[in-house]
Parts: C-alpha cells; structure tokens; sequence
C-alpha cells in the first residue's frame, strides 16, 4: 500500500517540479488587489462605470436596483445619481448606444461587461485599463498593449494623460531543428516593450488613476457576480455547521465501533 | 464501563446527530423552496404601472396589464354610480367588509374618485377574466334588470359597477381593488399607495 | 406502529428488504479509506438529481439571442445566477458536483485496482460499474452544452466532429447526432433532453443494478478474502458485521467530511481557478470566434490527451481516427480487467512487485495523460526535455498496464494470504 502511493508520489512530485521549473511566456499582468468588502471603492467603481462605461457598453445580466442593495443606496439616490441610462430601477444595465450605431461606429458592437471580470480576471482588466498609449496608425488614435488593436479608444485619457510605448531589442537564442533534424542554437533580436511614458499628464496622478482603476475594476467583479458578497459570508456559517455536525457524527461512530474492537 | 453508560452515551450521540442532521436538511431546502418564489426578474416587471385615463371617455373602459393580469379602469356615467345604490340589495358584500381592497377604496364606490373604478380584472372564484358588459338592460343579453357590470363566462358570477358580486354566484367576493394612486388629474399609479407614493409597491 | 409495520410486511417486503441489505446484510470488518467512495458517489448522484432539477425550473435551451444580443440559453444561466432566489447557490452545487462526482468515481475506482474488486465472482459488478463511468461521462458531455459558453460551444463541435473521422458514415453520423450542420439550436435542445431525463433514468437504473449485483456477490475487502468462506455458529460470516449500524455511522462521518470539503469549494472557490468552471465559458457561444484553447474540463483530459496522442498513420489509417479508436479503446480497456487479470492473489496487499510497479506506472501515466489535456500539444513538447512526445509515452504505458498484464500478474511474486482478515 504504502510502497504504491510513494511509487505514484514521487515522480508527479518531480513532474511538478519540472513543469515550474519551465515556466511560460505570457503577457505580464499587473496584479490587482481587489477587496469587495471596501464600499467606497464599490461606490466609486459604479459611479465610473455607470458614468462611462454605460455610454457603449451594456451589463444587460445586472439590475440597478440589485446595486442599489448591495451596495446600501437608497433608491432616491440611486435615481438621481445612478439612473441615467434607465427609466426604472429594476430595469437592466442597457448601453445608451444601440447596438446597432456601435456596430456602425467601432466596426465591432461594444461587448457586454457583466461577466467581463470572470472571463478575463481582475489582473487583466486592470492592466488592460491602464496600458491604452497613442498609435497614430490605429483608426481611433489609440492601441493597447494587451489587448492590441482594440477598437475602443481611450475613454479616460483626460484622466490619465497620453502614453507612449518604449520598446528595447533583445536578443533571444532557442533551440530549434534544422533541415536533417539536428538541433541548433538560433539567435533573433525581438522587440519589446519597456515602459510607458507618460507624453501629457493627465488630470489625476499615476497613483489616482491606478486608485480609479482598481475601484472600477472591484465593481467589474462584484458585477461578475453579485452572489459573491453573500457567499463567503454564509460559506463560513455552513462549514461551522458542519464540524459541529461532524463532531457528533465522529462520537456517534466511535461508540458503536467499540463492539468491534 | 458497564453496558448502561454505553447505552447512554449511544443514545445521546444519536439523537444528537439525528437532531443535527434535521436542522442541516432543514438548512438546505430553505434555498430550494425559495428558489420558486418571485424571481428579482418578476418583482421588476411586477413594478409600478402608469395609466393615462386623460383619453378615457365617460362610460368606457380600459385595460392595462399590472404584474401580469389586467387592471380595468371604468369611467362612470353619473347614471351608472346612481344605478351601484339600485344593485345593492342583491350584491353579497354591498359594504365590501369581505373583500380586499385599500383602505382608500372600501367605500360604496369602491375608488378614490367616485368618477374611476380601478380594480383588477380577475374572477375571484378561480380566475378568469370576465366579459364586460358596462351598458344596461338587454342588450347585455343578462336580462331587462341588467343594471351594467361583468359577467364571468366561466360560471357565470356577475360584478356590478363597482365590481361588487351579486348574490347566489360562485364568486365568493368583490373583485380586488390594487393600490394606486393619482399622480395627476390625468394620470394613475397602479401599485403604489397615495401614502407612500416615494416608494415602491412590496 | 408495528401494526402498520405488518400491514405493509402483508403487502410490500420491507422489512425484508430492510434485513437483507442493510441491517443483515454482512460486510467485511475491515474496510478501510478506500471503502468510502462507492457510497458517497450515490450521495453526489442525489445531489446531482436535486439540483438539477431545480435549475431545469429556470433554465431554457434555447440558442436564439434575446433582445440584448445573448443566447437565450447563455442568458438563463445568469437569470439563475443572480434573478432567481438562491439560483447561484443552487448552480454552484451542480456544478461542483460534476467534478465532484469524477473524483468520487475515480477513486472507486482505483480502489478496484488496488484491491482486485473486478475479480470472480464480481465481474459482472465490475461491468456494471464500467457502462455506469460511460453513462456518466456521456451526461457530464451533454450537460457542458447547456450554458451555452464559448467553451461548452467549441467542446462539443471538436468531441462530436470526431465522429466525422469513422469511414463511410462519419459526416452523416455526426450531422445526424448534431441536427444541423454545426452544433446549434437542435443541438442543445437534444442535448437538453438527453441531460435531464434519458441519460440520469439509466444512471439511476444502472446504479440499482450495481448495488443488487454487489449485495448477490458480497463487498471484496483489502485482503481480498472471501468473508463467506468462513462461518460462525450462527451462520453469518466471522469477518463481517451488518452494515447497519456499523457502516452507516461510519459512512455518516464520510459523508460530513466530503460535504466539509464541498462546501468549502461551493462557497470559497466554486470556480477552483478555472479547473471546475472554466474562465472561457463565462463568454458567451459564438460560431464565429474560438477560444484560444479548447480545453475539456479536467476529468475528461486523460482521454483528450489519448485522442491527440497518436501522430502517426499506419496500417492506410488516419492518425485523426486512430486516435479516435484509441480513446474508445482506453475506456473500454477496464471491462477486460477481470479477465486480464491471472494473479493468484487479489489485493495488493500479496501482490509482488511487478503489479505494484505497473499500477504505480499506470497511475502516473492517467495523471500526466490529464495534465497534458489541459495544455496546448506544442507547449507541452517543451516541458522536461525537449521533442519528447509525453503523451505518446504515456498513452503506450496505459495500454501496457492492460495489454501486458496477464504476463506480469503470472509471473509476479506473490505472498501467501492469510486465513482472516487483517485489521489494522
């Protein structure tokens, strides 16, 4: 028994090893930290995303009203400061723009937001919100670094200024195989990107645009789902629950097996 | 340990976890009967309703939906209002004490304003949504003492103008008047009372 | 009380029933970890059951889009998810427990192979046991449809487009299983039919009959002793106790601590970073755009991998439908177990060394067959060392573990095994 478990054991172990050993390329992705019990970063969050976003894009899964729960804002406020785009409070989050005059406008209609942080991650969409720089060659002026030739233009570049993208030349050697099958050594020099700098500073600093984002990035995955306020709090009650059922059932089994020992 | 303390200790552990393991099961079909009340997609499409009565003609009568069933608003000819104290004798609740309606329209005319009738257009036996036959005598095809009303095709209960049932029919009670309110002399807020116009319905 | 009790006695056999499988039902005294998981797949089946059930009330198959331009089927899956009361909290569980259910599975059935359950008299149990996997990885296909994501989307085109690769009736077969000519509308509607009520009716019959055929033949144990064998007195078995209440207050702490483990995932990390609910199925089906991997969920990928092993044709075969019939083949590997198998021993406990190295080998081969599934096939080729083909390599060693056991179990060493059973 044990013999087996130690012959499956040790070489995944050492598979596991070796596999992050190697690693992989991939884009580089700034982490977030996004904490969905700060309210005022949810608040700031909505009032961002409600007041720029909503313009094109639709979050057609999320009620306002649901909003105005979760995040405790009464309905009059919710009305005055947040329904701009809806007549009801239980109406969806619709764009403004039909989908139609987008689709004409951008080449491709503007894709809805309400699952956008569980498909990408928050560590994408933060990065991606903050690495728009100006491409005089892209049609609406601007490109993004990981999501490159995207339609939409820098919505917020009064905010944050204008960017541009230094690249460096490395050299990179790989193995590869040549004609006959024998490995070779190849060297090539890529392009790659370096850093932004920062052209024409914007309105707020780097570090209260980089706040702004990450705000509109909790509100993207707290409209990812909403349920996740409530899940870990009831999570914690049903596993309490649990041990305390498991203590009875342990002692339950306990004694009845002292028959048989 | 003799074989007493086991049984003892068997038995509280037992009911312990049999209890236990009531109150989890109990814990657990919470969410799943919930899950078949009113959706937050129902509740929003439950919301208020707004009707414009400002083209509405006096002795006709329209109909808007209010969470999925029909609310009729009736505007009264002073000869049908005088024709609800006619009826009266032969209506089953005339001071609708039985029936559900606001507080604001359990009067004799059953509204807020006598001039309107607002009630929801559902039977209150089991349902449907009954004819309208507002003009009086036989062209109802309900007799020469017709005095204007609904006629339930399903079993045949009768509603006077106030819709008030008649006695002897299967409706049991008066058809339910919904909360509303005016917003303005042309316009009526079906779902939210005259007291709490900020707020919306429960 | 016992005059009820009579009255149904008269016209139903309960308290036989009663008597016979649980409380007189005789089970080895020495069943161990691995015992646990036969009774807790039953529990995910219930599960499984009730639940969906519940989501069936909310969801629609239906791929058309609705007003704001998401399949309506897509657009369900979130109505539950936030709409309808506890809606999320119910489709966690579902979706939880398909993999959970695998896991479970697995498990059981590595104890078959660690302790020779497949073995005489139990081989039609065993067989039982494997049309029950095939059942269930047919449900857990169709069920991926249903939300309609890129990814359930892109799944089922590339599973079902296998069955172009069969000569003659491929592309007849397929566009017949699919009802048109990509997957689509048809598609889903029969994959919702065969989700929620044909396939679940033969799981469950199928469950029955496992259960009917392991009471007839009575549960192996880790020593792989015949507790029949050796009676007392009184006619029960020396080794065995009743299952009830032994075995159900053992079973009860299982089932606590796998719905510890359960509800930890539901409530803490339902997705388990894209491994039970991939991040690409958070989009929704498009015929127009691929994710960038198509990637089945876990428990399928060893048999992915299988399928995308081989890189060669031979014998005037496509590699793309030899692939295609090693993967049926791996699966049906496990029926010819009881017959594959010439050890005079069955557990591993007397087993000599061959098997165990062969288990161990086959264990690491599914398992790194289920990591390479998951990954791009170029990718791969550039872990360890390079352009060595792992999937090849583990493809070859899982059918070896099958192909090369009559020989290895023949002339495996094994220990003599005791009279009695051992507890530990």
């Amino acid at each position: 028994m044990k013999t087996i478990h130690a012959l499956i054991i040790v070489p995944l172990f050492a598979l596991s090893a070796a596999v992050q050993a190697a690693g992989g390329p991939g884009a580089r992705l700034d982490p977030v930290k996004v904490d969905l019990n700060d309210q005022k970063s949810l608040l700031n969050g909505a009032r961002i995303f409600i007041n720029y976003c909503v313009s094109c894009h639709s979050a057609s899964f999320m009620r306002y009203s649901r909003i105005g729960q979760d995040l405790g804002i009464p309905e009059e406020i919710l009305k005055k400061q947040l329904l701009f785009a809806a007549d009801r409070v239980g109406d969806p989050m619709m764009a403004v723009m039909p989908r139609a005059d987008a689709k004409k406008w951008f080449g491709v209609a503007p894709p809805d937001l309400s699952l956008v942080a569980r498909a990408r991650g928050p560590n994408w969409l933060y990065t991606y919100l903050r690495s728009f720089y100006r491409d005089d060659k892209a049609p609406s002026g601007w490109n993004n670094l990981v999501f490159p030739n995207v339609a939409m233009p820098h919505v917020l570049y009064e905010w944050q200024g204008h960017q541009r993208a230094v690249y460096r030349e490395e050299e990179h050697t790989h193995i590869d195989k040549d004609k006959d099958g024998k490995p070779v050594t190849k060297t090539s020099k890529l392009k790659v990107f370096d850093r932004f700098e920062l052209e024409r500073p914007g309105t707020l600093s780097t570090k209260e645009f980089d706040e702004n984002m990450r705000d509109l990035v909790t509100f993207t995955v707290y409209l990812g789902e909403p349920a996740k306020l409530e899940r870990y709090r009831i999570g914690v009650w049903v596993i309490g629950f649990l041990l305390l059922l498991l203590v009875f059932a342990y002692l339950l089994k306990r004694e009845y097996w002292k028959d048989i020992h | 340990m003799s074989d007493e303390d086991m049984d003892i200790k068997r038995r509280t552990f037992l009911i312990g976890t049999t209890c236990l393991g009531l109150v989890g099961t109990g814990f657990v079909a919470v969410p799943f009967i919930k899950s078949m009340s009113p959706s937050d997609r129902a509740k929003a499409a439950g919301a208020p309703v707004e009707i414009d009565i400002s083209k509405l003609r006096p002795g006709d009568i329209m109909v808007e939906e209010w969470r999925g069933s029909p609310v009729w608003v009736v505007r009264r000819t002073p000869s049908m209002l005088a024709s609800l104290k006619e009826v009266e004798s032969e209506v089953a609740d005339p001071g609708s004490q039985k029936s559900k309606q606001p507080a604001y329209a359990a009067n004799v005319y059953r509204s807020l304003k006598e001039e309107y009738l607002v009630v929801v257009g559902i039977c209150t036996h089991l349902g449907c949504s009954p004819d309208k036959r507002l003009a009086a005598g036989a062209v109802s095809g309900l007799g020469d003492n017709w005095q204007g009303g609904f006629f339930c095709p399903c079993h045949g209960s009768k509603f006077d103008l106030a819709g008030r049932v008649y006695k002897n029919v299967p409706a049991p009670t008066n058809l339910v008047v919904p909360p509303y309110h005016y917003k303005d002399a042309n316009s009526i807020i079906i779902g939210i009372d005259p007291s709490d116009k900020k707020g919306a319905a429960a | 009380m016992s005059n009820l009790l009579a009255w149904i006695d008269d016209r139903f056999p309960l308290t036989k029933v009663w008597r016979e499988h649980l409380s007189e039902y005789y089970a080895p005294r020495n069943f161990n970890f691995w015992y646990f998981f036969g009774s807790l797949a039953l529990l995910v089946l219930v599960i499984q059951i009730v639940s969906g059930i519940f989501l069936t009330m909310h969801y629609k198959p239906d791929a058309s889009l609705n007003a704001a331009g998401v399949p309506v089927a897509f657009a369900s899956v979130e109505y539950i998810m936030r709409d309808v009361p506890w809606g999320w909290l119910i489709r966690y569980i579902h979706s939880t427990g398909s993999s959970a259910f695998f896991i479970v599975v697995y498990l059981h059935m590595y104890r078959g192979l660690l302790y020779g359950s497949y073995r005489g008299p139990r081989e039609l149990l065993w067989l039982i046991g494997v049309v029950i996997f095939v059942a269930l990885m047919a449900e857990a296909f169709m069920g991926y449809l249903l939300p309609w994501g890129n990814m359930s989307y892109w799944g089922a085109q590339v599973i079902i487009s296998l069955f172009d690769a069969i000569p003659w009736i491929g592309p007849a077969l397929s566009e017949w299983i699919r009802g048109d000519f990509v997957v689509a509308d048809a598609t889903l509607n029969r994959f919702f039919a065969f989700h929620v009520i044909a396939v679940p009716l033969i799981l469950v019959m199928l469950v029955f009959l496992h259960i009917v055929a392991l009471h007839k033949v009575g549960s192996n144990n880790p020593d792989g002793i015949e507790i029949k064998k050796k009676k007392g007195p009184d006619g029960t078995p020396l080794d065995g106790i009743p299952f009830h209440p032994y075995y159900t207050v053992k079973d009860i702490v299982a089932t606590v601590v796998f719905l510890i483990l359960f509800a930890a995932v539901i409530f803490f990390s339902p997705e388990l970073g894209g491994w039970f609910l991939e991040h690409d199925n958070f989009v929704q089906a498009s015929a127009l755009n691929t994710p960038t991997e198509i990637v089945p969920l876990w428990y399928f990928t060893p048999f992915y991998s299988i399928l995308r092993a081989n890189i060669y044709n031979f014998l005037w075969i496509d590699a793309k439908i030899w692939g295609v019939f090693f993967m049926f083949l791996s699966i049906a590997m496990f029926a010819f177990l009881p017959w594959l198998d010439k050890s005079p021993v069955m557990s591993i406990r007397y087993r000599g060394w061959m098997y165990k190295t062969a288990l161990a080998i086959f264990v690491v081969s599914f398992i790194v067959l289920g990591y390479l599934g998951t990954k791009n096939p170029e990718q791969v080729d550039l872990i360890l060392l390079p352009n060595v083909h792992w999937a090849g390599i583990c493809t070859l060693t899982y059918f070896l573990f099958f192909f090369l056991m009559p020989i290895y179990t023949r002339l495996d060493k094994t220990r003599p095994v005791p009279e009695r059973v051992t507890s530990k």
